[in-house]
């Protein structure tokens, strides 16, 4: 039942082995669970092989431009509060072209939650190399190999201020499945490293079958703690890394007491904004 | 010249509170029943520098714009009696402290102990300046009430200063009266109450208001920020969302996304951040989501002249972002078409679907004219749905006039899918080219809704005669105080500029022998225009691009120089 759920019905086209597919089912398995309906959800996707989710994500969507689908997402909250708001995301979208929008929005602890499909390569535009994209690896614009320092998100996420930071991986449905759950949950801005594989471009499933592991318990007790969590480098955690309480971004608007998304066409009372000006 | 006009300049280094003065003194002159105009320049600097406000009154009649002659000048530094003495009438007087006067040459100069007298009226030196505008008014005949309205009001809500302040013009009212020395140009008293002094920043925010916006959002930027401040002020008790983005980029995304869900947003920018803007107005028009962008013009190219005005972004409002798409460019020329606009710019955006430019520029936005009254304008629905989704509901579905119904997410039994890759009604991607090509159509169809309103609305003609000069924006009002000077001269605005309302302007062209054409840029955009659209070569066109508007002084002489008026 929970796998047919929010689906638009729409073949997925990915190429074989795409981590695109775990996600899209961990995503779909989350909502059911959580028992939401997919009128209150929005999901907006930005630009690359990810960006097709919405085409068969069956909720509210907006496929947006390249690097700007959080300010839309943080825009989509502000403006009604009630809805579950969703953004996805690459490595490119994320961590490069709209890494800024990524980085306010954990400050701020918007409360979107980001899931950003990290395939450690641009592949929709045939395999450049990317933000996070490691040393070495030999790509279309890299075929001498990679001689840039990548990022690391969860470190760098951390030290923005995000209240809720995990990693997952696109082959452990199940754990990614769990990972989403709780980042709807989580009051404020959550975001999720998804790690996946590109069989295409840059097929990091071997390595990433070696390398990650489940984190055990709840994650990190302390920021201290999660940052050496985001520096471990012989193995890769999974699960949470970091969760934290803070006020959210939509609560400094709590005087909006009408959401702006529903208020209509209704003209205030300005009488005594004018008599500023007399 | 008793009663009729009054020009008034306030100069000093930043941070001397020359702009409190100056609106102090439009308050106290508004408040003597004038028509008042007030202006500003000032430098890309928080101290230091020149600045300066130019004050105009005329009782009886409406005041449009600046005049080069001064008939007062309080100087709160030397560097303004160098710069500006020489524009001096005769029987003009230079208002200054002592200290300064020293360093002045020549000239009729009220020199009174301005620090001194405002320490005694137990207020912060800085003061000086509303002791040296008492006396001012003193020597013009003007009266000291409405003056201390004026103080009150400006420091209303901050503590003693009110009172300090209005200690210190009385003060310098009394030195001025005891003087002797007399403007030429004096004060008439005939008060009108009810009257707005209104920006054209303040009057698009207000429009946008009344226009129901619920949803801000902007990055500071020069001269536009003026509009986030009062909104961010007024949030609360409006009850609405003001936003300030990290950048540009977010600003108009945050707008887009609160747009698509449902909330009436506005962004306002200049130059610089509308360049960054350009994508997202792509998306806008392809997700057909409604989006009213303000650009505040200023002098470019680049960074340019951050606090010097320009009309130098027409082109670019008109074609801004990649491919093609149907838009609303207009461009109010005045405070009450300001907000005028901006209403119906969001009501424009609202019932067609459409990205909608409002183009202001630092002239209008940060200058301020009297008001007699507002329009009675509201907010319209559009063709946003509210409840429940009819069966078989396409976001982007294909209509007679290109305007699909839109529903907001949350919407029962709806899945509101905006995209911005070509898309089907559904909105799904899509790259068949029967579907590609009909929904390129369909989107265009809105055009014919545009086009009507730009037909009705987008000319307007003042006086009559037959040589028409030209303009759009705020070069109105510059040619408005021009044309008192002129005959036979009849000034055409261009309200709209996208679509551009070629048959409106070739009607009211009719019968006009010559046309000429005046605008704030280096290129002449507007000329540009009327050449394509009309075919019409104008017989002189006039352009300034130094960062300054244009004076009705060059407008008389341009319009003479041409043979015409």
């Amino acid at each position: 039942m929970a796998e047919r759920a929010f689906d638009t019905g729409r073949r997925p086209q990915w190429c074989p082995g795409c981590g695109n597919y775990g996600i899209l089912a961990a995503v779909r398995l989350a909502l059911a669970e959580l028992g939401l309906r997919r009128e209150e959800v929005v999901a907006v996707s930005g630009i690359g092989c990810h960006g097709r989710i919405t085409e068969y994500l069956d909720v509210n969507a907006f496929h947006a431009i390249h690097g700007r689908a959080v300010p839309v997402a943080e825009g989509v909250k502000l403006a009604n509060p009630g809805l579950t708001v969703l953004v996805h995301t690459g490595d490119g979208d994320a961590y490069s072209i709209g890494l800024s929008h990524l980085l306010h929005a954990a400050r701020r602890n918007a409360d979107i939650k980001v899931i950003v499909h990290d395939n450690m390569v641009y592949a929709l535009t045939a395999g450049q190399a990317g933000p996070t994209t490691p040393r070495g690896v030999r790509t279309r614009s890299t075929p001498a190999g990679n001689t840039e320092e990548p990022f690391n998100p969860i470190l760098l996420l951390l030290a923005s201020g995000a209240t809720f930071v995990a990693r997952g991986f696109s082959d452990d449905v199940q754990h990614l499945k769990e990972l989403i759950k709780r980042a709807v949950r989580h009051r404020g801005f959550a975001v999720i490293d998804v790690l996946q594989p590109c069989p295409t471009f840059y097929d990091s499933r071997p390595l990433l079958r070696e390398k990650v592991y489940r984190l055990s318990g709840r994650g990190a007790s302390s920021l201290r703690e999660a940052l050496e969590l985001a520096l471990e480098a012989d193995r890769i955690p999974i699960g949470v890394i970091y969760e934290a309480e803070r006020p959210t971004f939509e609560e400094s608007f709590a005087h909006a007491r009408v959401p702006p998304a529903l208020r209509g066409a209704a003209k205030p009372d300005l009488s005594g904004l004018l008599a500023r000006f007399l | 010249m008793a009663g009729g006009e009054l020009s008034i300049l306030v100069g000093g280094p930043a941070g001397a509170g020359v702009f409190a003065t100056g609106s102090i003194a439009a308050r106290a002159l508004l408040y003597h029943g004038y028509s008042v105009f007030a202006t500003n320049e000032y430098p890309s600097l928080i101290r230091g520098g020149h600045q300066w406000v130019l004050v105009r009154a005329r009782m009886g009649e409406p005041v449009y714009a600046h005049r080069r002659r001064l008939d007062a000048i309080l100087a709160l530094d030397a560097e303004t009696i160098r710069l500006h003495a020489g524009r001096l009438s005769e029987g003009g007087l230079v208002v200054c402290d002592e200290r300064v006067a020293e360093r002045a040459h020549g000239g009729r100069v009220l020199a009174l102990p301005l620090v001194e007298l405002a320490r005694e009226a137990g207020a912060p030196p800085v003061a000086a300046n509303v002791v040296g505008l008492g006396a001012l008014l003193a020597a013009a005949g003007g009266r000291l009430e409405p003056l201390l309205e004026a103080v009150r009001r400006h420091y209303r809500g901050r503590g003693d200063l009110a009172e300090a302040n209005a200690r210190a013009a009385s003060l310098g009212y009394r030195e001025g009266s005891r003087a002797g020395l007399a403007l030429g140009a004096r004060i008439a008293y005939a008060p009108r109450g009810g009257r707005l002094l209104l920006d054209g920043n303040s009057a698009v925010a207000l429009g946008a208001l009344a226009g129901g916006m619920s949803f801000f959002a902007a990055y500071p930027i020069t001269p536009a920020s003026p509009m986030l401040h009062l909104l961010a002020e007024v949030q609360r008790e409006l009850g609405i969302v003001v936003v300030q983005a990290e950048c540009e980029l977010a600003a108009i995304n945050m707008a887009i996304g609160a747009a698509y869900a449902g909330a009436r947003a506005v962004v306002a920018t200049s130059g610089p951040g509308f360049s960054l803007m350009a994508e997202s107005l792509g998306e806008a028009a392809m997700a057909e989501v409604p989006i009213v962008v303000v650009d505040v013009q200023r002098a470019g190219p680049s960074t340019g002249l951050p606090t010097h005005t320009a009309q130098g972004d027409l082109r670019f409002a008109i074609h801004a972002s990649h491919g093609e798409f149907p838009r609303a460019v207009i461009a109010p020329g005045d405070p009450v078409e300001a907000y005028e606009l901006a209403c119906e710019a969001l009501n424009i955006a609202w019932l067609l679907q459409v990205p909608v430019v409002l183009l202001t520029d630092k002239f209008l936005g940060e200058s301020y004219w009297t008001v007699d009254g507002l329009p009675e304008v509201g907010p319209a629905e559009g063709s946003v749905v509210r409840g429940r989704a009819p069966s078989g509901y396409a976001r982007y579905a294909i209509t007679g006039d290109g305007v699909s119904p839109m529903l907001v997410p949350g919407s029962e039994g709806a899945r509101v899918y905006a995209n911005t890759n070509e898309h089907d009604e559904h909105g799904y991607v899509t790259t068949d080219p029967t579907t590609v090509k009909a929904m390129q159509e369909k989107r265009f169809r809105k055009l014919a809704k545009l086009r009507e309103m730009a037909e009705r609305e987008g000319v307007k003609t003042y006086g009559s005669g037959s040589v028409a000069l030209l303009v759009w924006g705020s070069t109105k009002m510059v040619a408005l105080e021009a044309l008192r000077e002129l005959s036979g001269v009849k000034v055409v605005q261009v309200v709209w500029l996208e679509p551009f309302p070629a048959g409106a302007l070739r009607r009211a062209l009719e019968g006009c022998r010559e046309v000429l054409v005046a605008e704030n840029n280096a290129t002449g955009q507007l000329a540009s225009l009327v050449r394509q659209h009309l075919l019409l070569e104008p017989r002189a066109v006039l352009l300034r691009y130094d960062g300054r508007p244009l004076e009705p002084e060059e407008l008389v002489e341009f319009v003479r120089g041409a043979g015409c008026g």
